[in-house]
């Protein structure tokens, strides 16, 4: 067979976004041997773009603010379907985690008394997001990245793995390959972190980048672990709409922080139109009142643009379906008229560039335009609150691949401070796994050597099929279809078109070598990507309700029944399965925190 | 596999709005050898550089290697250099270039190519791992760190870094002299340095830094040309506000040893 190099290890973290390298500094304090393996070069990863900040109740703005709150801010978001107990642990834990990062050397914005400065976010009662500027991502990321090289943990970079191997339900290691050469690479390991972040490839409109094709929830499915929450797909409201080159790239939700607001092609500031019944008694009822909001939170309540991601995106979907969006298709957020250009150039130095250099715009003098585009995904790995194991001995999840924390909808901010907390549980879990191991699990060369046939493939198709444009087919099938308001025929439909995409994938026949081939990594690829659009698409059709990031047409309310229960998706012999599951009960000491009032 | 059998409808149609017509002169080949090939792409009026090489890779060169991630000039994964400028090809928009010429496309020069547009810029993740570590100091009673914006302000320029690698790229000291790798770290990790030296909370000894600025990162080859300040697509003054003051700074723990103790008392800078 192929050659291979073959590497031992204790722990393998794949993914070095926020999650994996927090995941990696913890399993090798732990004194453990650690490999952290990218499919980019370090530092590149879909982390560095996050631009607006931090969750956490540090309480330096506002000293009202402590994880009970922002516990239930996290819930009420979510539509109450998250996992209480890794809510708990994420409110509870996300200010020291944050705080850490300070001490290896992240320089947030501060407060006038020299505190982490915190700013205003959607569904956030109170400023609590830790920021710089807003390229908050970038200063993480480097952060954990010097971090995680000082301390000595391997890095992979331009590696992709393409399948974990198991030994009797266990995890016993991961097979890929160099991009650069195209080397084959085994590494032997008893403990898996998966940190491969989200999956918004799949779509058209995204504000992610090529490498977010969900290889994650193929390996997890393929080694035999659960997923959760599915159906559950964040289409951030506000992505750039022109120049189309620039079609979703994101607009960061600080822009309304700091005091942007939406209006549609008559001027009207039309989210007063659409506060929904859920978060009427917590939301301004006139202009003025949410205007003072920004500085008497005390006395005023939040302005309607602040509303939970998914509601402003549903509305500016309504406005711009009624005629009156702007010329290209999208609605107005506009801050040049409400703060001071030196403002807005302090604040949001990067969205200043970027519509500068992209769009041509000046957003300190002009409106933007912009319009909803796929951005995260709640759902993913199926994992315990605590350690952030999978459902397969062995195997962790961490960071957007893992599903749970957020429920049916996330707040912003709320991803980077998971990535930390959950990111360390399962660098800390993983290693006492490995501690505490009596026999270890081993590789079975026949899985290796059907790993990399597999991986070959695309070399001997009969020819015929271009990946690129496969690719493109399947995000306009699911941006159509499967997009932000569903119906089952449209959902069956591209349950149809995407078995079709996979017989098509078949047929692929990769030109040229193995170094550094784009089609090749493409057309692997590919079959994650199939395979996430189907589990979505699945979990979609079966929850027969709107709630948070899943809204059907032909159910166009939230239904208390399924209120009750996570739909979860399984491999099992070629197929994917669905099993409805109760959410884990709810104790009374939280139950009373959300009743508390907000 | 023919071009004409393929199905590429869904990736050729150009997004919407007005097109234009590019002429493409890229760099194909690996470290064996390679030269410049010649393509026509249909783009949107607005797109970028990186927007025509994803369309030639979708349409006609599938394999063509290409790095990019955010498509945002975040990630400094797509450097290049265009008609002979090192930049970010995500941020360079076609209409900036001249109209009647073919946009030229070749890979950074100074490090080793892989493949096409593709180098092997692993020396720069070798140097990191020798940089040295931040050491804060204790917290205050209270459990916190306390800075002030101004403090911050002053690093903040320098976290900016989003690692293209350009200033190394354009860097004469490595571009002209590839035997100095050994001993000179470049301009961002001169950037790197100077932010750890100015960060209000790191206590390392500051003729440690100092000494490392001037024997392992080599800070004395750099003869101020610039060049490096001029490519950074993330305007940080290089040289004025990170090389010029470590300079200095090696200067006086050179002559005289005791002006940083003496500093570290009065709190003169
Ligand atoms: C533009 C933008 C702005 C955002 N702003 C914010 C914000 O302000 N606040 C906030 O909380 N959230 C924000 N988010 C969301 C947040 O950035 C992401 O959810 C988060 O960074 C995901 O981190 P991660 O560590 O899970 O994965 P990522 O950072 O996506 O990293 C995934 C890693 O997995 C690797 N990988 C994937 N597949 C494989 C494979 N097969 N083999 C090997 N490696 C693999 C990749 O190479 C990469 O290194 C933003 C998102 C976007 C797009
Ligand atoms: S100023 Fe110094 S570091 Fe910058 S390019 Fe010139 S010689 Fe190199
Ligand atoms: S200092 Fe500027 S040019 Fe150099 S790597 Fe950083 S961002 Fe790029
Ligand atoms: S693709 Fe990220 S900087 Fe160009």
């Amino acid at each position: 067979m192929e050659p291979y190099a073959t590497h031992d290890y204790d722990v393998v973290v794949i993914g070095a976004g926020g999650a994996g390298l927090r995941a990696a500094i913890e399993a090798r304090q732990a004194g453990l041997r650690t490999a952290l393996v990218c499919k980019s070069l370090l530092g590149k990863a879909h982390t560095v773009m996050a631009e607006g900040g931090i969750a956490a109740a540090l309480g330096n703005v506002w000293p009202e603010d402590n994880w009970r709150v922002h516990f239930r801010d996290t819930m009420r978001g979510g539509k109450l379907l998250n996992n209480w107990r890794m809510v708990q642990l994420f409110a509870q834990e996300a200010p020291e985690r944050v705080l850490e990062l300070e001490e290896w050397g992240a320089a947030f914005d501060r407060t006038p008394d020299g505190l982490i400065l915190q700013r205003d976010f959607g569904g956030h009662r109170y400023a609590r997001l830790a920021h710089v500027g807003d390229r908050t991502g970038l200063e993480m990321i480097r952060t954990l990245q010097f971090r995680a090289v000082h301390l000595g943990v391997d890095v992979f970079m331009e590696v992709t793995v393409q399948r974990l191997l198991t030994d009797a339900g266990r995890v016993a290691g991961a097979f890929g390959y160099r991009r650069g050469d195209g080397g084959f690479v085994l590494f032997r390991a008893p403990a898996v972190i998966l940190a491969t972040g989200g999956f918004g490839k799949v779509w058209k409109y995204t504000s992610m980048s090529w490498e977010s094709t969900g290889d994650g929830v193929l390996l997890a499915l393929e080694a035999g672990a659960d997923l959760i929450d599915m159906e559950f797909v964040q289409f951030h409201p506000t992505g750039m709409v022109w120049p189309p080159s620039a079609r979703g790239i994101l607009v960061t939700e600080g822009v309304r922080g700091d005091g942007g607001v939406l209006r549609n092609r008559e001027g009207r500031r039309f989210m007063f139109d659409y506060i929904p019944e859920f978060f009427r008694a917590e939301t301004a009822e006139t202009e003025e009142e949410a205007d003072r909001w920004y500085t008497d939170k005390k006395h005023n309540r939040r302005p309607p643009e602040l509303l939970p991601r998914d509601e402003v995106t549903r509305a500016i979907y309504y406005e711009v379906k009624a005629g009156r969006g702007s010329p290209h298709g999208g609605v107005y957020l506009d801050i040049a008229s409400r703060r001071p250009a030196e403002y807005i150039k302090a604040r949001l130095p990067s969205m200043y560039h970027q519509f500068k250099e992209l769009a041509g715009v000046d957003i300190t003098r002009e409106p933007m335009e912009v319009y909803p585009t796929c951005h995260y995904a709640m759902g993913g790995v199926r994992v315990d609150a605590d350690s952030a194991a999978s459902t397969l001995p062995g195997l962790f999840a961490a960071g957007e691949i893992a599903g749970g924390l957020h429920g049916a909808n996330r707040l912003g901010g709320n991803s980077l401070s998971d990535l930390l907390v959950f990111g360390r549980r399962a660098g800390l879990y993983a290693a006492q796994y490995v501690q505490a191991l009596r026999n270890h699990p081993q590789v079975a060369l026949d899985q290796v050597a059907e790993a990399a046939r597999d991986l070959l493939r695309p070399f001997e198709g009969p020819g015929g099929e271009n990946p690129y444009a496969l690719q493109a087919e399947l995000q306009e099938t699911m941006q159509e279809l499967v997009g932000i308001f569903r119906t089952g025929d449209e959902l069956r439909q591209a349950l149809d078109r995407i078995a079709v995409l996979g017989e098509r994938l078949q047929r692929v026949r990769v030109e040229g070598g193995r170094e550094f081939n784009p089609a090749w990594h493409l057309a692997l690829d590919l079959r994650a990507m199939l395979r996430t659009a189907e589990a979505v698409t699945l979990a979609a059709l079966e929850r027969r309700e709107s709630r948070g990031g899943h809204s059907r047409l032909d159910y166009p309310q939230a239904d208390p029944e399924w209120g009750k229960v996570n739909v979860v998706v399984r491999l099992r012999n070629g197929r994917l399965e669905l099993e409805r599951v109760p959410l884990p009960p709810l104790p009374d000491e939280l139950r009373a925190i959300l009743e508390e009032r907000g | 596999m023919a071009l004409t059998e393929v199905k590429t409808d869904a990736v050729a149609a150009a997004p919407g709005g007005r097109t234009r017509t590019v002429h493409l002169r890229v760099w194909r080949g690996t470290a064996a050898g390679g030269e410049f090939r010649d393509y026509t792409v249909e783009v949107d009026e607005n797109a970028v550089v990186l927007d025509a090489l994803h369309r030639l890779q979708a349409t006609q060169a599938p394999d063509l290697a290409v790095r990019w991630n955010c498509k945002a000039g975040r990630c400094g994964s797509c450097s290049a250099e265009v008609n002979g400028r090192p930049r970010l090809t995500c941020m360079t928009r076609l209409s900036s270039l001249p109209p009647d010429r073919p946009v030229v496309v070749a890979p950074m020069k100074t490090f080793p190519v892989i493949k096409d547009l593709v180098p092997d810029v692993s020396f720069n993740y070798e140097v990191a791992k020798t940089m040295p570590v931040f050491r804060p100091g204790p917290k205050g009673p209270d459990g916190r760190y306390r800075m002030t914006q101004a403090e911050v302000s002053r690093i903040q320029e320098f976290h900016k870094c989003i690692e293209c690698w350009l200033c190394q790229n354009v860097c004469h000291v490595i571009r002209d002299h590839q035997e100095n790798l050994r001993h000179f770290a470049g301009p961002r990790f001169f950037v790197r340095l100077a932010a750890l030296d100015m960060h209000p909370l790191d206590t390392n000894p500051r003729e440690e830094l100092a000494r490392f600025a001037r024997d392992r990162a080599g800070v004395g080859f750099c003869n101020i040309t610039k060049c490096c300040t001029e490519v950074c697509p993330e305007d940080i003054h290089i040289t004025d506000n990170a090389i010029i003051p470590i300079k200095e700074r090696v200067v006086d723990e050179r002559y005289d040893p005791l002006l940083w103790l003496w500093r570290k008392v009065t709190g003169a800078r």
